[in-house]
Parts: structure tokens; sequence; C-alpha cells
């Protein structure tokens, strides 16, 4: 189990979190002007690194906040957590 | 029997059928867990700009401000203003006083973007007291609710035995804990913690 450090809450149980894929995915500035290969790449593709991923999180049974983690895949060790808006840390 | 005769329908707390039995484990553990009902309390969604003048108006009205520390609990006589989440608090008052206490907050941030809703049957409340209290709930609570961690004055939203809780600590002169539950969920918390209460009764078969 997840120990995640919700930037409000503090501390807790991954259980009380739920999972939202890949952060920082920019949406399309102009939707309409992608090609259907395009469209596809910005819906279904991410990266799946070996390492430290930045990823959303939500604190859905607690305060409902959706913010920001940086997760090593490897390890699973959370290696930063931060709110929506705030820059992500720099990770060698 | 017409429209203008008829009585409105007495409210009815979730957890009205356990009270013998939660009065029976308070009684049966020597008062090393004592549990019982606070049943149909004001409760009271507030959510606005915790740096706007709603909040002012807000803390104007109430003579209370609404805590900005996460997981915190603001008290005054009447009321209790627990933290939510960044921009939502659940204000807590006396039974039978949700309409009045809805149309004074509406009052006061009236024009503002800010919403108020009378959930107060959304949740029951559960007083989780007694010497035992803290060891009965760490049987299904994930967070660490020793008093260097959780003591009086906080509170949080999380899980007891998977169901969704919010649990607050009370004041230094009554240990203990508010336990509130969704009104849906009432009976199998109230089964959980006797179930989890058998522990610290000398005589189990007292309290079934
Ligand atoms: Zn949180």
């Amino acid at each position: 189990m997840l120990l995640i450090p919700c930037p409000w809450c503090g501390p807790r149980d991954e259980a009380e979190f739920t999972y939202g894929g890949q952060a920082h995915v920019p949406y399309p500035r102009d939707p309409a002007a992608l090609t259907d290969e395009e469209w596809a790449r910005y819906l279904f593709f991410r990266d799946n690194p070996k390492g430290p991923h930045a990823e959303r999180w939500c604190h859905t049974i607690s305060c409902r906040r959706w913010f920001n983690v940086v997760r090593d895949t490897a390890t699973n060790e959370v290696l930063a957590a931060y709110r929506i808006g705030e820059a992500g840390p720099v990770i060698s | 029997m017409t429209a203008d005769t008829e009585q409105p329908l007495a409210p009815v707390s979730p957890l009205v059928r356990y009270a013998g039995r939660f009065a029976a484990v308070t009684r049966a553990s020597g008062g090393a867990v004592r549990l019982a009902e606070l049943p149909l309390l004001a409760q009271l969604s507030v959510r606005l700009d915790a740096k706007g003048p709603a909040a002012e108006a807000v803390r104007f009205a109430l003579g209370l401000a609404l805590p900005v520390e996460p997981d915190t609990v603001a008290f005054s006589d009447e009321l209790a203003a627990l933290w939510l989440g960044p921009d939502e608090w659940l204000v807590v008052g006396r039974p039978g006083s949700a309409a009045g206490l809805e149309e004074r907050l509406r009052a006061a941030v009236a024009g503002e973007h800010a919403a108020v809703t009378d959930v107060s049957g959304q949740r029951t409340t559960v007083l989780v007291g007694g010497a035992r209290a803290r060891d009965l709930l760490a049987h299904g609570c994930p967070l660490d609710l020793h008093p260097r961690a959780f003591g009086p004055g906080r509170c949080a939203q999380t899980t007891l035995a998977r169901a969704g809780v919010l649990l607050a600590g009370r004041d230094e002169h009554r240990p203990g804990y508010w336990l509130l539950t969704r009104s849906s969920f009432a009976g199998y918390v109230a089964d959980w913690l006797l179930d989890a209460a058998t522990e610290y009764v000398a005589d189990a078969t007292s309290i079934t």
C-alpha cells in the first residue's frame, strides 16, 4: 500500500485516493485542427517510464482535490507531491 | 385528511434502533468504551473562497471563523465548523437549528460566489468515548489517532472498516471522538463498532 502525501491532508493510505493517469498532458490548443492520428495520440498515448513518473491523484475520500505526484514506477517510492498549478520538482 | 391538518413526519435518526445496544456496550465495558448516537444534528455544507469576502461575512454571522488549516475544527458555544476541503466546510449545530442556520448563512453570503446547503440528513453522528475509544477505532481506521497526531480540534475524512467517515477529536475536557457516518452506511458502521467493542466487554453475551 502506498502512503501518499496529499498536499492538503498530509500522508494517507492509497485506498483513500483515485489514480488519474499521467500528469501535465496538455489539451490540444485547436482540437479541430488535429488529424485522427494526432487526436488518438493525445487521447491514448502516454509515457511508460521505468523511473520517476508525474501522475495525477485525487484524494477522493477526503478533501476531493486533484493534485500531482511524482512516483518511481520501479520502486513505487513517492518522490514528490504538489498542487495543481504548482511547478513540479526537477527530478534527475 | 386535508393538507392543512396533516402533521409533518417527525424525523427519525438512522441509528435509533441501536440505542439499546450502544448503551449495553457502554455498561458492559464499565465505560471503557462509550457509544451513543447524537441524533439529528443540524449540518450545513458551506462552500466559498476562504480568502474572499464571503468567509469574512460568515465569520461575522456565526461568530466563528471557518478554519483554513486542513483537518481542523473550530468551535463556538453553539457550533462546530469542520474543514472538509480548501473551499468546503461542515457547520454542525444543535438538532432543530438547521433552518435558522441556513437562513443566517445564506443571508451572510448573499451576492457572493458561495453555496450553503442543508445536509443534515446526509450523516448521523456517533459519540465514541471512554478510555479505549482510540483502541476501538484503531481496529478499522488507518489514521494515527494518537493525541500527538490527532488530538482535540482535529478532524479527518477517512475510512473506518472501509466505509467513508468524518472523524473529529472532542475537546480536552471530554476526550473521545465524534464519528460522522453517512446515513446509508450508519447501520454497517454501528454493527462494526459493536463487533469491535466485544473485546473490551467482560461478558460479550450481555451485549447481543
Ligand atoms: Zn486531501
